[in-house]
């Protein structure tokens, strides 16, 4: 909720997904217009870094930035994110400005 | 909810009470239109006292019957929010122009040393440690010196620990991993980046060239409190600790004006900097 107000007020036209599995589709629906992909690590039938490795299996999703936003917080789990293609990694809790700046290191300036 | 509104109320003589006693002790001029400021700021001190409001506190530091609470007041209203990586434009003008040309210049003696004014909690300085170590300067004898008017923000600076919420802010997530252990809640720096990193307690109105000569210094988001003829002195300190030729970063809202004989402006990408004359 605090992830699609923020991006809403940043600007962005948000679509959203109830789980992994429905992500994958509209991802795949929308592929060709959306910029970034926010992921919890903790989602219904397919989680985050699953979802994330499909995604970085896919040649035609190679300029999609995704970043991960979670509660998980241990390193070996930011490092495995990283190994897997996460551009950022945004640990809950987290603020409006938190969220703004990982964008930005994550190449995304809104 | 009434008893915050109580602790926060400040009669009108002890607003000028508590703009005088920050002035004299910190030479930060603070206007009319702080009162939220002093109420954030010193609703903590009144709690931990045990007292009713910020007017006893007042009443207190009068009496001068326990000096230290001035003082705490005074680091209370002086502490300023810090992140790592704060103003990403000038680390982007450090990485690609200003370091270059310093390891040039230095390479011989593979000697550099740099300045974080203000450096509060310390999320500046060891941000520079750790572009500095990513920019390959990890066998370069690197001093980084942080400095601060507050003892205590020093003391935090000084133990390079971190709570998630600090490291969560503008820290790239590579970084942390890299130099970062968790323990319990806290995040503590690793030996490579504290080890560049050390801190003091010094007040910018004093005289400061013994510090010195630093190849590069930050001061940044702490000069907007003084008024124009403290800040000039700063300024003309601050050049005083430099090499010429050296770079000098401040604040988006800060200039070096009234000082051009010391600084020239300069834009490196979207940063401006200002070089030592």
């Amino acid at each position: 909720m605090l992830l699609a107000k923020t991006l809403k007020e940043l600007g962005y036209e948000v679509r959203e997904a109830a789980n992994g599995r429905e992500a994958l589709e509209v991802i795949e629906a929308e592929k060709s217009t959306l910029t970034l992909v926010l992921a919890d690590w903790n989602m219904p039938e397919i989680d985050g870094l699953d979802m994330l490795k499909r995604l970085r299996r896919n040649p035609a999703l190679s300029s999609l930035k995704v970043v991960m936003v979670t509660t998980e917080t241990e390193i070996d789990r930011i490092a495995e994110a990283l190994e897997a293609g996460a551009n950022e990694y945004v640990m809950k809790p987290f603020t409006p400005d938190i969220l703004v700046e990982k964008l930005q290191i994550a190449g995304i300036h809104p | 909810m009434s008893s915050q509104v109580a602790i926060a109320e400040i009669h009108p003589e002890n607003y000028r009470f508590l703009q005088e006693h920050i002035y004299s002790h910190a030479g930060i001029v603070l206007e009319e239109d702080k009162q939220y400021l002093f109420e954030s700021r010193l609703a903590p001190i009144v709690r931990q006292l045990g007292l009713e409001s910020i007017n006893d506190l007042c009443a207190l530091i009068q009496s001068s019957r326990l000096p230290e609470v001035g003082h705490q007041v005074v680091e209370a209203m002086t502490t300023n929010e810090t992140y790592f990586f704060r103003d990403p434009s000038h680390y982007d003008a450090i990485r690609t122009v200003l370091l270059p040309r310093l390891m040039e210049e230095r390479r011989d003696t593979k000697r550099l040393r740099f300045w974080s004014a203000a450096s509060s909690t310390g999320q500046e300085a060891y941000s520079l440690a750790m572009l500095l170590i990513e920019a390959g300067l990890s066998d370069w004898n690197i001093q980084i010196l942080g400095t601060d008017f507050s003892s205590q923000v020093v003391e935090r600076a000084r133990s390079g620990k971190y709570q998630q919420i600090e490291v969560n802010r503008g820290l790239p997530a590579t970084l942390l991993i890299k130099h970062f252990r968790r323990s319990g809640a806290d995040w503590h720096l690793c030996d490579p980046v504290r080890r560049m990193v050390s801190f003091e307690t010094i007040d910018l109105r004093k005289s400061m060239r013994a510090l010195g000569p630093f190849d590069l210094v930050f001061c940044r988001n702490v000069m907007i409190y003084f008024d124009a003829k403290t800040k000039m002195n700063i300024l003309k300190e601050l050049h005083g600790t430099m090499y010429r030729g050296g770079w000098l970063l401040l604040g988006g809202a800060e200039t070096a004006g009234g000082v051009e004989g010391c600084f020239e402006r300069q834009t490196v990408g979207n940063a401006a900097v200002y070089v030592a004359r």
